[in-house]
């Protein structure tokens, strides 16, 4: 019982965004999580044929992207001795008196549960932008996540502001009504 | 001074985007305090903006997209 097809023509309108932000969280490094993006798409292509229609076209994608995910990490950690973490103790003079633990601790890191729940409200709010029309969805992102001005946007996309505000009213009455089910 | 509700949540959109001028929020707050609807609103409004502020969303550029797509399509 096939119900679900692949459609390849349209996978990085619609699952590029997702997938990036998956990846992103994971290596967190763009460049990396970008070609990670665009491995999964490739071995989507080359391993079409065994998809049996299970399961949801993304869902199919995010089980590669996993694997290419762990790939990475098994690719860099063969190279031996990178690894590992060289600190001179109080080699600042500036951070004498220190605990060398001290100095490890990454001033920026949050707690580990917020790191978390920041990781999966991200991916419910794509999960809620993806269900929004095409247009709808790639104006919020452009507002949204690339803080583009309105004018910006206008010109790229060709509509009039006017136009704009109602897209993204739009789409902050759904994404509000749809992470209020999918979140809260 | 009274403004309505259409108006209200528009000002209320663009205030998200810091695009609403200082006139029109002190309107818009003006019409909060007798609207409930609106008010309701406009929390939502700034709830699902810190959370997107929170969630550190990402996305590719549409040059990689292009690229991404071109590359695609070669394969396919």
């Amino acid at each position: 019982m096939a119900v679900n097809e692949l459609h390849p023509e349209n996978w990085v309108d619609l699952y590029a965004d997702y997938l990036f932000n998956y990846a992103i969280t994971r290596v967190s490094d763009a460049e990396i999580a970008k070609d990670l993006v665009q491995e999964t798409f490739y071995a989507g292509l080359n391993s079409s044929k065994n998809y049996k229609g299970d399961a949801a076209e993304r869902t199919w994608l995010i089980s590669i992207l996993k694997r290419k995910v762990i790939d990475h990490y098994r690719k860099i950690n063969s190279k031996k001795g990178k690894a590992e973490v060289r600190m001179n103790y109080s080699s600042d003079s500036d951070a004498e008196g220190d605990w060398l633990e001290q100095q490890v601790a990454d001033p920026f890191s949050r707690d580990g549960d917020n790191v978390m729940e920041n990781e999966e409200l991200g991916l419910a709010i794509q999960d809620c932008i993806s269900k929004l029309p095409q247009k709808q969805a790639l104006v919020f992102k452009l507002k949204t996540i690339q803080g583009m001005s309105t004018e910006d946007v206008c010109n790229e996309l060709e509509i009039n502001p006017s136009n704009l505000w109602v897209m993204i009213h739009r789409a902050r009455t759904a994404l509000m009504g749809c992470l209020n089910e999918n979140w809260f | 001074m009274k403004i309505s509700c259409e108006e209200a949540s528009s000002i209320c959109d663009k205030s998200q985007y810091k695009e609403a001028s200082f006139w029109d929020i002190f309107k818009l707050r003006i019409h909060l305090l007798y609207c409930k609807a609106c008010k309701a609103y406009s929390k939502k409004n700034s709830e699902l903006t810190s959370m997107c502020d929170r969630a550190g969303l990402n996305m590719l550029s549409k040059d990689d997209k292009d690229q991404m797509k071109r590359d695609l399509e070669k394969k396919l």
